[in-house]
């Protein structure tokens, strides 16, 4: 079977606002169906990949080292990190929801640095390396993403609940805040990056000028 | 599904689809039940067949509407212990979050479980209900750019499992009651999945 053709030999473009196949050789910035702005390529992806990736990074040190919540039963108080609340019940004997909080909070957010750092650099250097196979990686990269916001929506639950003045409260710490800012800011470098960049053999010229908005 | 030539000519643009991932273009094919195109070159799904229609899909959000209001008036899950009880709805949950210097991840997870799906499903309503008439809503092209927006940011699927983690955390130290917010919020999670995915997009083709 022949190789499909390309929207950039076309002169197509993808419209992201609504899905739609324009006509660049009509001269249109805009599309005529939705109305969203046309850009062959995401604006700087490389670059603004890198930067939310590299926040993220510096956020993920706070965020593993401060206490997410602060629990208080019967006037004796103790802080809990995210790695303390998974040996929690790890040595509860309750290794299944052990290795649910692992994986949201701890594995995801590490496969997705790896994933995308490696995603970064090989599309920078125009790498011809295992294409499809790191299509499929962006495309995983994208639908985990947000499960490791599990952590911030259980510390929210418990914390709301276990308010019982006199008998226990559970109240939220600033680790928490790292850590939603980690799994924010993996969220925007995933949606900077241009997955088409993986299978472009040559630099697109020209392309940061009419790349503006995404 | 097949490769189009790059030397044909592509007359209509609405005939044609292009892969969001490698840029590969395709002649669009009509997609027998439970079928989906996937692109040849980088294998990722360049569309799927769309079994619901219009009508179909306004009830599914009317519904969805409904639990929404449920997932949010009632409270997700009561404990007790010694004689005090207590119950936390969604909304208590962001408060919570938002004393102190930690407010800003407070309005992320509002936006997540909180304004992105409400405002989803409002959107889906007023696009819809036009629809059913056969005509585009005032602000049609606003709306379904701002659904696409929204997409990523709603997470109420995680918020179950979170709610649910959260059951068996709190299990150990004291009883806890599941409310009528998170068998409302486990149903419209899955709803969620049906009426606001990505085929939203066929109705740019259908009014």
């Amino acid at each position: 079977m022949s190789a499909p053709a390309l929207a950039g030999e076309l002169g197509l473009c993808l419209c992201h606002g609504c899905g739609q196949a324009c006509d660049l050789r009509l001269g249109q910035h805009q599309c005529d169906r939705c109305g969203a702005p046309l850009h062959r390529r995401k604006a700087n992806p490389i670059a603004r990949g890198w930067a939310f990736l590299f926040a993220a990074l510096i956020f993920y040190v706070p965020a593993n080292v401060l206490p997410v919540m602060n629990t208080e039963m019967l006037g004796q108080g103790s802080d809990s990190t995210i790695v303390g609340g998974v040996l929690e019940f790890w040595e509860a004997g309750a290794w299944d929801i052990a290795l649910i909080i692992f994986i949201a909070s701890i594995g995801v957010p590490a496969i997705k640095f790896v994933s995308l750092g490696l995603l970064l650099f090989t599309a920078h250097r125009h790498s011809q390396w295992a294409r499809r196979q790191r299509s499929q990686l962006f495309r995983c990269v994208e639908l985990i993403g947000y499960w490791s916001m599990l952590d911030v929506m259980v510390v929210a639950l418990v914390a709301a609940l276990v308010q019982l003045r006199g008998l226990g409260t559970i109240e939220p710490r600033p680790g928490i805040l790292f850590f939603g800012l980690v799994v924010v800011l993996t969220m925007f470098a995933a949606m900077s990056f241009d997955p088409r960049l993986i299978w472009d053999d040559q630099p697109h010229h020209g392309e940061h000028g009419d790349g503006a908005g995404d | 599904m097949k490769g189009t030539d790059a030397g044909a000519a592509l007359h209509r643009a609405d005939d044609v689809i292009i892969c969001e991932y490698c840029d590969a273009v395709y002649q669009r094919a009509p997609l027998q039940r439970h079928q989906s195109a996937a692109c040849l070159r980088c294998g990722g799904v360049l569309y799927r067949h769309n079994p619901l229609n219009v009508q179909q899909r306004l009830a599914l959000c009317v519904t969805g509407g409904v639990l929404l209001v449920f997932a949010n008036a009632y409270p997700v899950m009561t404990i007790s212990m010694g004689g005090l009880s207590n119950s936390a709805t969604l909304w208590d949950s962001v408060l919570v979050l938002s004393q102190g210097s930690i407010t800003f991840i407070a309005l992320v997870l509002a936006l997540a479980i909180i304004f992105a799906p409400v405002l989803q499903i409002a959107l889906l309503c007023w696009v819809l209900g036009f629809a059913v008439g056969g005509r585009r809503a005032p602000g049609f092209a606003g709306c379904m750019r701002a659904l696409e927006k929204l997409r990523p940011w709603s997470m109420l699927e995680v918020c179950l499992l979170g709610a649910m983690v959260a059951v068996i955390k709190l299990a150990g130290l004291l009883d806890v009651i599941p409310g009528i917010g998170l068998i409302a919020l486990a149903v419209l999670s899955v709803l969620m999945i049906f009426i606001a995915g990505r085929d939203i997009r066929d109705l740019w083709g259908q009014v």
